[in-house]
């Protein structure tokens, strides 16, 4: 058969229920090969979109997302999603087309050196060389994005082989010599550690995305409710621990609470799971948990002591490590009163400083009561996504989610416009949940020709626009930092008519202004059918606080 | 550690994080590859994006043809060792790193220098040469040509020696390294 409807065989071998793309000449046989295939397929209007809404469609129901798209420019555009999917370990293929294996190196039509250019962010890359490769190489990218810490893989097909006649074997095992993922933890690292908690008087649990990734929030909560040990995420983390729990301190980090930061900052044991001590969670390196002592357990070796050096690094599954961590440290019978005082304190940090604002005294929405807004009207139930910005950070505070993959966006590296194509994803694989959007009003701009997606697909999407008519991050910056010289950053004046841009795509469209019916606005949003692009005017100059001013301590917190 | 000490009464003063550490020497990693596309990019590639500056870099077949082997040297003094190793290990085509301990392994380099040799100093050159065992690759009216195995150290002592008389050009492979004895490298 001809190595594109082997392709077609290999993803149905995977399961995979749903593709994204957008074809070009060079996957022009691949897209011959959709055509009575059988695989849901969701033309996107931008590539960019479509490696998105795969890496929405990933984070939110945990499976390998797929996206297509053809060579030199598709390639290009998929750029973006390909780093965003490597910095937040999400587990999409993206299979691009390639020019003729004749052309390769020529600058030929549409060439471009996709292997090259995304070598630094892929988790691995395939370049098929002979068609017969393909099916082993694709079973192989589902592989290698699925297991351990997942990430993108990328497989380049040039257009002449991917016509070739090939014999196709049906098999999904894979044989590669150099990647082994280590899913136990070592027993001994695992006792010490628990013998390390059951010594501790000022632990902390910190937990990012991984701790999502494998699907261990059960085992997470169950150790912190066995020793009464408090709980922060990170940005990637949230929902891995309830938003709701009398241990839950918050988030940590930039924009994190008073109480995670603080308790980092003063804890002398920090329980490091599935995260990676970024920049934004330490500030000052020097200054960070200066007291502490840590654990860290990871499924990536290389992120042991990258930055913040571990004194018991544990490698592997953090699902295995958690739950066979708590059975040793149940073994220990701990005094669980060792802990009175300093729970006492976090307790007095999160009764002193809840994150909080004041409030407009007319009817003028402020930004986070629009979020406090949305989760009373949809009962905090909805999977969100979001772009990047001041809105995302207010949705990842206010928010408060009670369960993993409920909230999705682009953390590590902070793409605009990565909302609305990830709830495409989002949707498509979460039928039956709502999904809505909290979307920048200068983020949406950037990959706005999704709508057409949207309604194409009859997606129920709710996108809500936190509309302060400004890049608002960025002016919070100019004005906390560069002496309010506001450089462009305005987005006013030259903003669409959003209402008129939904009708334009065919959905509806309604802005809202008032503080007051603001919730039960929401509701009814919410209550209609098919997607709605809600435009919610809020105050303009608000920041986004507390804030660790970059390169500062936690100690040092303003707003 | 033993299992008693695991299990018995710990404070959290005695744990010591022990990674990251500098260890002020040059490093020896043998990689063995599997010869795919990109494999040599990807080695590169990601040495210069963590910022890790590689010293020496040589790479050839190994006795599998399935198999290459990369033979770099890095400055444990400016970067932790540990790190560059695991982010190496990160890499799918790299099947086995080896940071070769200076006792257990042998060394070689060759270098090849064009040397200004006319007249009088041609006799002078040839001594030294001939203390390095060095060989005469290229015998010209103006310059020889001399080719040298060895360790970087002793390369990098015959450059001393050679350089007042007119070094023209040089050119070195960087080293290659083997274990010794029965243990693979
Ligand atoms: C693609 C891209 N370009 C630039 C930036 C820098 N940036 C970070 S936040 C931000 C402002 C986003 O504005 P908006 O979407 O309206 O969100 P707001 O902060 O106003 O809530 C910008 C420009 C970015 N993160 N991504
Ligand atoms: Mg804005």
């Amino acid at each position: 058969m001809r190595a594109v409807d082997a392709l077609m065989e290999c993803l149905k071998a995977e399961d995979v229920e749903v593709v994204f793309g957008l074809p070009g000449g060079a996957n022009l046989p691949t897209y011959d090969a959709f055509y009575d295939a059988g695989i849901r397929h969701v033309l996107v209007r931008h590539e960019a979109g479509g490696g998105h809404a795969a890496e929405g469609y990933a984070k939110a129901t945990g499976r390998v997302a797929v996206c297509f798209g053809t060579s030199g420019p598709g390639a290009t555009n998929l750029v973006t999603p390909i780093c965003d999917a490597m910095m937040d370990s999400v587990p999409v293929v993206f299979i691009t087309g390639q020019v003729r294996t004749d052309l390769l190196g020529t600058d030929g039509f549409q060439e471009a050196d996709t292997m090259g250019m995304t070598l630094p962010m892929v988790k691995h890359s395939f370049m098929v060389q002979d068609a017969q490769d393909l099916p082993a190489m694709i079973h192989e990218a589902f592989h290698i994005a699925r297991t351990g810490r997942p990430g993108p893989v990328l497989v380049d097909i040039p257009v002449d082989l991917s016509k070739d006649d090939i014999e196709y074997l049906p098999r999904t095992e894979v044989e590669l010599p150099g990647y082994q993922p280590i899913i136990e933890g070592n027993q001994r690292q695992i006792r010490l550690a628990a013998n390390a908690l059951a010594h501790s008087r000022r632990p902390v649990l910190y937990a990012g995305g991984g701790v999502i990734s494998a699907e261990a929030s059960a085992e997470l909560i169950a150790l912190a409710h066995a020793g009464s040990f408090p709980v922060t995420c990170t940005l990637m983390g949230l929902g891995a621990f309830p938003a709701t729990d009398p241990q839950w301190l918050g988030m940590l980090g930039m924009h994190g609470t008073r109480a995670a930061n603080y308790s980092m900052d003063e804890a002398d044991l920090i329980v490091c799971i599935g995260a990676r001590f970024d920049d934004r969670i330490t500030g000052k390196l020097d200054e960070f948990a200066p007291h502490a002592k840590f654990i860290h357990i990871d499924v990536d070796p290389a992120e042991i002591s990258k930055n913040v050096p571990a004194h018991i690094p544990i490698v592997g599954d953090a699902k295995n490590i958690l739950s066979r961590l708590l059975g040793e440290y149940r073994a220990t019978e701990a005094d669980p009163a060792r802990l009175d005082e300093w729970l006492e304190r976090i307790q007095a940090w999160k009764d002193k400083y809840p994150l909080s604002f004041a409030d407009s005294e007319d009817s003028e929405i402020k930004p986070q009561f629009m979020i406090q807004a949305l989760h009373e009207a949809t009962g905090g139930e909805a999977i969100v996504t979001s772009d990047v910005g001041q809105h995302q950070m207010w949705t990842a505070q206010h928010y408060g989610f009670p369960a993993p993959r409920r909230w999705i966006n682009s953390g590590g590296l902070g793409t605009m416009g990565f909302g609305l194509p990830a709830a495409i994803g989002a949707q498509i694989g979460c039928p039956d949940q709502m999904v809505v959007v909290v979307a920048g009003d200068g983020s949406l701009q950037m990959n706005s020709q999704e709508f057409a997606t949207v309604v194409q697909e009859g997606l129920p999407i709710k996108v809500f626009i936190l509309n302060n008519g400004f890049l608002g991050m960025v002016r919070q910056w100019q004005e906390m930092f560069w002496d309010n010289r506001y450089s462009h950053v305005d987005l006013r004046e030259h903003s669409p008519d959003w209402v008129k841009l939904a009708d334009a795509y065919g959905m509806k469209g309604v802005q809202l202004t008032q503080k007051e019916s603001l919730v039960e606005d929401m509701k009814a949003v919410l209550a209609m059918d098919g997607p709605v692009l809600c435009d919610v005017l809020v105050s303009r100059e608000e920041n986004t606080f507390p804030m660790i001013p970059a390169g500062a301590a936690a100690r040092d917190m303003v707003g | 550690m033993n299992e008693q000490e695991i299990t018995g009464p710990m404070s959290l003063e005695s744990l010591q994080a022990s990674v990251g550490v500098r260890t002020g020497r040059t490093h020896i990693l043998t990689i063995l590859v599997e010869n795919k596309p990109g494999v040599l990019s990807r080695v590169a590639g990601l040495f210069a994006r963590r910022g890790f500056n590689i010293d020496t870099l040589a790479v050839g077949p190994t006795e599998d043809p399935d198999f290459s082997r990369i033979t770099l040297t890095v400055d444990g003094a400016v970067h932790p060792i540990d790190q560059v190793t695991k982010q190496l290990h990160k890499l799918i085509n790299v099947i086995k790193i080896r940071d070769l301990e200076p006792g257990e392994a042998v060394q070689r380099e060759l270098a090849m220098f064009k040397i200004d040799a006319d007249g009088a100093r041609r006799a002078e050159v040839l001594q030294i040469v001939e203390i390095f065992r060095g060989k005469i690759v290229d015998l010209g009216q103006l310059t020889i040509v001399v080719e040298i195995t060895g360790t970087s150290e002793k390369i990098e002592a015959f450059e001393q020696m050679i350089r007042p008389f007119g070094l023209v050009e040089m050119a070195r492979t960087g080293e290659i390294a083997i274990s010794r004895g029965g243990t693979e490298t």
